[in-house]
């Protein structure tokens, strides 16, 4: 990078055109880096500045039915509603809530065991880690639909599982109490694996000597665990669980495949994400919709902050 | 190395070994037998897919198939989405590898994470301004739309793995080939970009799957005619609740690709899916 000489900027396709003063590379890469990053930047910027503008717009007005037809100004008043709202708003972010630390906890736990017990080399390390691929890259609907056949009430295996060892019949989907719950199983069942991966990839890059130090010092399995591969592993743990609650903050697919658009006949899995959706195509409520949008980015940003915050004090 | 293997081989008269195998065995089998109930399911008579004792000893039946694709339908929207998926991968891959490379190269992390932030804003924030932009100019239910959608989740998806793989390239090379006189543009056409081919051809791959998988932007933003598979696959569950053969059968059709892209490339995949957050 220190290679500054202007004689070899002349390459095929220098950016100093002739005449000028020949630019050295330094210059030249500055203007160079900019220029390809510009196509990215400018493509996600188009795609996200201008609808954010206009979602923040729309927020503030009573824009219902056609987004073009005339709206009203009413400041604040859709977020008031909102924020008011103790029917539908309050829930949703309640089962929000229960819905991603629910499955970011178990998924986390989960993940953490599994890539701990796939740590030491074993035969077959290459068949379970293409098993472990399975769910996360299986489509999202597909997944729905299938765990809808096997969880039928009434036909599914599930329940003739529990039936050979003696437990009850279960509702699952079919419940207005069990579903949230049940679905929170499916994206512990769907994304523990993505976890585990990427904490096992994370363990592979650990050293190896803080452990044998315990291991000389006579630590236990689990105080090394706990004091020595931990740590160590906190970076990659807070990446991995910031990446998995934003995601799970804005589960739709399964949810939307599952338990149809509304989220239930008693909204029992309306989570934001739903609501807002709800809101915007099934009633045109573009307005308050709106509003619900920018408290549920709200919502992410500050989960983003919190866990890297966080992170940031462990590492 | 040689401490390592002499840390994990170091004998231990411990029940864990066997242990350890059942455990990882019974992960398996959580993870893979709803997969395998499906693919079972679609090769079953519509009695024997709801009927929980007809397990995976059955004598297997094309019929779901033959009907799925005789619909047209179904294959119909496999080819939009395949051509979704292409068109808008190879287009997010040309604007986002260089971009990857300048990060990677020149340290601009901050700027990168700029393209974070489509990561974060719920996508239906975007839904009804991208609807009402497109809607103005006419573009509601084309390609052109479906492509713009899937290439936002695309571009910071290659970003984030290829900023990996660039980093992970010694930049002798490419001055190597500048002092030879190249300029830096063509350093990395002719060094970088063939070197990173590699893990390009990985992120095209995630991206494709990405797409081929993506359900909310399609719902929204395409018709009759451009409807892509999941959208395809939802609508279906409305309209035959009950043909759970049939069901099964499309979703087994769209889920199969995706399989076997995850057994052939396995190794690349999880190089791909760990590059961005290890490093981050």
């Amino acid at each position: 990078m220190s290679t500054t000489s202007p004689d070899l900027a002349t390459g095929p396709l220098t950016v100093s055109p002739g005449g000028k003063r020949p630019k050295t590379f330094e210059q030249q890469n500055r203007r160079l880096r900019w220029l390809m990053l510009a196509p990215a930047l400018g493509f996600v910027g188009v795609m996200i500045v201008f609808p954010l503008l206009f979602t923040l717009n729309l927020s503030l007005t009573d824009a219902f039915g056609a987004v073009n037809s005339g709206r009203r100004y009413l400041g604040l008043q859709n977020f008031a509603d909102a924020l008011g709202d103790t029917r539908r708003f309050w829930p949703a972010l309640g089962r929000t809530a229960v819905f991603t630390i629910g499955a970011v906890v178990l998924e986390t736990v989960l993940g953490l065991a599994i890539a701990m017990l796939m740590r030491k080399a074993f035969t077959g390390a290459r068949l379970v880690r293409t098993i472990l691929m399975v769910p996360l890259l299986a489509t999202p609907v597909a997944i729905g639909i299938l765990w809808l056949l096997i969880l039928d009430p009434t036909n599914g295996i599930a329940n003739h599982l529990l039936a050979g060892v003696g437990l009850p019949r279960q509702e699952f989907l079919g419940s207005v109490s069990q579903s949230l719950y049940v679905l929170v199983l499916l994206d512990v069942w769907q994304w523990t694996p993505m976890m585990a991966i990427l904490l096992l990839a994370g363990l592979s890059t650990l050293p190896e000597e803080p452990e044998e130090a315990a291991l000389v010092d006579g630590a236990s399995a689990w105080q090394r665990f706990r004091f020595v591969v931990l740590p160590m592993l906190s970076t990659t743990l807070f990446t991995a669980l910031i990446l998995r609650a934003v995601d799970a903050l804005k589960t739709f697919d399964i949810l939307y495949a599952t338990k149809g658009a509304g989220g239930g006949s008693d909204f029992e899995v309306e989570t934001l994400n739903v609501y807002a959706y709800g809101l915007t195509f099934d009633y045109q409520e573009y307005g308050l919709a709106a509003a619900v949008l920018v408290l549920f980015t709200l919502v992410i940003i500050g989960v983003v902050l919190v866990l890297r915050r966080r992170s940031g004090r462990v590492s | 190395m040689a401490t390592a293997t002499a840390l994990r081989t170091a004998p231990r008269r411990t029940p864990w070994g066997p242990l350890r195998a059942a455990a990882i065995t019974v992960v398996c089998l959580v993870i893979v037998a709803p997969v395998v109930w499906m693919v079972a399911a679609a090769f079953k008579t519509n009695v024997q897919v709801t009927d929980p004792t007809v397990g995976l000893v059955f004598s297997p039946t094309l019929d779901n198939f033959r009907n799925v694709l005789a619909d047209g339908e179904i294959l119909r929207s496999m080819g939009n989405s395949a051509i979704v998926g292409v068109v808008s991968t190879a287009l997010a891959a040309v604007i986002a590898v260089p971009a990857a490379w300048a990060v990677g190269r020149f340290a601009m992390h901050r700027t990168g994470s700029l393209v974070l932030v489509a990561r974060i804003v719920p996508a239906i924030s975007l839904l009804v301004p991208w609807y009402y932009l497109f809607a103005q100019i006419g573009l509601v239910g084309s390609y052109t739309v479906l492509v713009l959608s899937h290439m936002f989740v695309a571009v910071p998806l290659i970003l984030w793995i290829m900023i990996g793989f660039f980093e992970g390239l010694p930049v002798e090379l490419e001055e190597a080939a500048r002092t030879d006189g190249l300029s830096a543009f063509g350093a990395f056409l002719r060094i970088a970009l063939p070197l990173a081919a590699p893990g390009t051809a990985t992120a095209a791959v995630l991206a494709f799957i990405s797409s081929w998988n993506n359900f909310m932007f399609a719902l929204i933003l395409s018709d009759e005619d451009t409807k892509t598979m999941p959208v395809t696959l939802f609508t279906f569950i409305s309209y035959a609740s009950t043909d759970w053969g049939g069901l099964m059968a499309a979703a087994t059709l769209m889920t199969v690709p995706v399989l076997l892209a995850a057994v052939f490339g396995q190794k690349y995949l999880v190089a791909g899916l760990t590059a961005g957050a290890t490093k981050g």
